[in-house]
């Protein structure tokens, strides 16, 4: 019954939404030149290149480019979800009719669904039909038809493509108010795209069907948090709390460094109180802890795993165990002064924030597992040379414990605020929520990753 | 039926409401008044849970407007200041969408609109695509939305707004019958004439938070000082009104003066008078207007 009553709602919205997009020729007149015209102008362009091609015995690298051009058929009518998203989210706003929507016992998830599932049901229905009237045609022309793969392929492709650019577009329209604001920040979304499609044409090309199974499975990952990261964002509060589109410099300024400093009602707490309120935030890393942790374990595997696949000529190999050597251990510099053990670490800290800030936390992670893998990647140099991986990791241990769970605490803090977008805290909009996480970053940092590192690199110059 | 305590709301670092209390008993209207930009909006977006609190609480029609956001939706009517309609459906088309999501049946929808329609001197004119509306129209289809599913509380943002005499009388009719059907009402506005007309009690909003609240009489009381009264006699006096009224001026036969309870003090007065033998020729309060009042609050405080 519950579910009745969320479907009824969910599909009040997208009929009402639907028949608006039915009654605007901007919209209408442009999704049936692409379905019923597109499709044969790159028919006849199949056509010609088929029989260039094979004109001078290329009919190999003709048959690579039919199903680009198939990508390319559904690929333009799917592009216009973007505009109906756009429309549908930011047009709404501006022309003040989001409101009494929202003054309606309509929830969140359900105007999220409805306003999705319109700006994705005409646009996706025209790309599988242009698709179908381009596969008619070939197969009527030259005889074409493509593998069950590749179509299972494009369609997903397809598929996914619309939802990207509809959940991108939601994410963007809570950054704006105005439509022509939207279509400004459209350019993220169009730019990745295009080169997005790019990269599928070379896979493409190239039968690089794997490839594009791995394609597939990452765009799904991008929907599905671009989708959850629109319904934490399409939220009444977010809607209609945010009427400008400035920065407040001052204003965040001022809430990052209460966030940091703990300043409150204009006092700051002890030195003492900071540290005791600074600890207290470690236990909430836990989750983001865990993928940090995971991400180790991953680098350590996947650099053993290329230690074994791209192994040292065994000179090189037996160099580490005949001397001892340890500074060709790439994390290991006994010959270094304690600035450079001190910074080492920190400069991949930093690198991973400033990365992770703009791609929701992946380039960052990715930084952080590149010192486990060239780890991994040595000590399975010293296992195939016959050395004792154990005592290799003996003797990183001293100093190496306490840059564990520096770089632990600091890679979940700042993954944890990388993500904040997805996993928001409750009762603060976004802005709030991001500064509040950057602060607690940095705050971590200050009070107990650099500590952490400087009693590391005591260690590592005094003792090794 | 609506109660706000101590009601707050901070948009990152900027209050636009703080500290505000109101009492709407279930059947009475109270109108908010105030600038630009003085919290009318957001405390109305709070009141019908569009936006939580960032402080304080707030009950509507008994229920807790953040813990119990969804049955407050169902409980009010809202007029937003502007109505913000689907310009390409037509008027039963968007009554039809917003039944459904009151969850009306489409009929009973049907049927609640053509009689709204009718009664706002709109008839026929259902089957014609909003966008052809004229703004009055427009704004009569928001307070149409509002009603149509029969709400205990509404909330009205600048009903009359771009209306033409004609319907703004319509619309104040509408609103003066939904007040007498026992329905509780704020309304923001910055028609003073018209809060005067409607209001049960007017609160006047500045900076984010109430200045000033109750009904025009004792708000007129409170700032203005009591009523003021004028009284022509057929001759000039001597003295003989010492110690009944406070005197505020006499000019000839002419005499103004002040009391805060007029209904016990003019017959007391007219007897006093008769009784002396001096003729009363007229005896009139000076109309003191609500915008007056609302001048004052809105150039005093802070």
């Amino acid at each position: 019954m519950a579910l009745n009553n969320q479907w009824h709602m969910v599909s009040t919205i997208v009929r009402r939404e639907l028949r608006d997009a039915s009654r605007d020729w901007r919209i209408i007149i442009p999704i049936l030149l692409l379905t019923l015209g597109f499709p044969f102008l790159m028919n006849f362009t199949a056509q010609r290149l088929v029989g260039f091609a094979t004109r001078y015995g290329a009919t190999l690298v003709a048959n690579q480019l039919i199903p680009f051009l198939l990508l390319v058929v559904g690929f333009f009518p799917t592009s216009f979800s973007l505009v109906i998203a756009l429309e549908t989210f930011v047009g709404e706003k501006e022309r003040k009719s989001l409101e009494p929507l929202l003054a309606t016992p309509l929830t969140n998830m359900q105007l999220y669904l409805g306003k999705v599932v319109a700006a994705l049901v005409p646009p996706l229905l025209a790309s599988y039909l242009g698709m179908g009237f381009y596969l008619l045609g070939l197969r009527l022309a030259v005889g074409w038809v493509p593998t069950p793969t590749l179509l299972l392929q494009t369609l997903l492709l397809t598929t996914l493509q619309g939802v990207i650019m509809v959940a991108a577009a939601v994410v963007m329209s809570s950054q704006t108010t105005s439509v022509r604001g939207a279509n400004l920040l459209a350019s993220f979304i169009i730019v990745p795209m295009a080169l997005l499609i790019q990269g599928e044409a070379l896979a493409l090309f190239w039968g690089q069907h794997a490839g594009l199974w791995w394609l597939i499975v990452g765009l799904a990952l991008t929907a599905v948090t671009l989708i959850r990261m629109g319904t934490h964002i399409f939220n009444r509060e977010e809607l209609l709390g945010r009427d400008i589109d400035q920065i407040r410099l001052g204003w965040m300024w001022r809430h990052f460094w209460e966030g940091l400093t703990g300043r409150k009602n204009g006092r700051f707490p002890t030195p003492l109180t900071w540290y005791r309120q600074t600890l207290s935030l470690l236990p909430s890393l836990r989750l983001s802890a865990l993928a940090t942790a995971l991400m180790i374990v991953g680098g350590l595997v996947l650099g053993g795993y290329l230690g074994q696949q791209y192994a040292l000529p065994p000179n090189l190999q037996a160099r580490f165990l005949a001397t001892g050597d340890l500074s060709q251990v790439p994390m290991l510099a006994p010959d270094t002064t304690f600035a450079w053990a001190w910074t080492n670490n920190l400069r991949l800290i930093l690198l991973q924030m400033l990365l992770g800030v703009f791609t929701l936390g992946v380039l960052g992670l990715l930084v952080f597992a590149v010192p486990w893998v060239m780890l991994g990647y040595w000590l399975m140099q010293v296992w195939l040379a016959g050395g004792s991986v154990l005592t290799a990791v003996f003797a990183l241990s001293p100093h190496g414990t306490i840059e564990l769970i520096a770089l632990l605490i600091a890679g979940a803090a700042a993954l944890r605020w990388h993500v904040i977008f997805i996993a928001p805290l409750q009762q603060q909009t976004l802005s709030e929520r991001f500064l509040t996480a950057a602060a607690i970053f940095f705050r971590l940092l200050l009070g107990v990753v650099l500590p952490l590192l400087w009693l590391a690199a005591l260690i590592e110059v005094n003792l090794l | 039926m609506i109660e706000a305590v101590g009601l707050g709301k901070d948009f990152e670092g900027f209050t636009a409401v703080y500290d505000l209390n109101l009492n709407v008993p279930a059947g009475q209207l109270l109108a908010l008044l105030g600038p630009n930009g003085a919290g009318k909006t957001t405390t109305v977006r709070m009141l019908g849970a569009i936006l939580r609190p960032t402080q304080g609480t707030a009950r509507v029609n008994g229920y807790d407007v953040v813990a119990q956001a969804q049955q407050v939706r169902h409980a009010i009517g809202m007029l937003t200041e502007q109505p913000g309609l689907y310009l390409r459906m037509t008027g039963l088309e968007y009554l039809i969408f917003f039944g459904r999501l009151y969850g009306l049946p489409d009929g009973e929808t049907r049927r609640r609109g053509v009689a709204l329609f009718e009664r706002f001197a709109m008839p026929g004119e259902e089957k014609r695509r909003l966008g052809e509306y004229s703004k009055g129209m427009q704004q009569k289809v928001g307070l149409i939305r509002a009603m149509l599913h029969d709400p205990a509380v509404l909330l009205l943002d600048e009903p009359t707004s771009a209306m033409d005499p004609h319907s703004a009388r319509l619309v104040r009719d509408a609103i003066r019958g939904l007040r007498d059907d026992k329905r509780t009402i704020i309304l923001c506005t910055h028609n003073l004439a018209e809060a005067e007309a409607l209001a049960d009690r007017i609160a006047i909003v500045k900076k984010g938070t109430i200045v000033a609240q109750g009904t025009t009489r004792e708000l007129k009381a409170a700032l203005l000082g009591d009523p003021l009264l004028k009284l022509q006699l057929d001759r000039p006096l001597n003295g003989q009104l010492d110690g009944l009224v406070q005197v505020e001026q006499v000019a000839g036969n002419v005499v103004y003066y002040r009391t805060a309870v007029p209904e016990t003090t003019n017959p007391q007065l007219i007897r006093h008078l008769t009784e002396q033998g001096v003729g009363v020729i007229s005896l009139v309060e000076i109309e003191r207007s609500l915008e007056e009042v609302y001048l004052q609050v809105v150039s005093e405080v802070g």
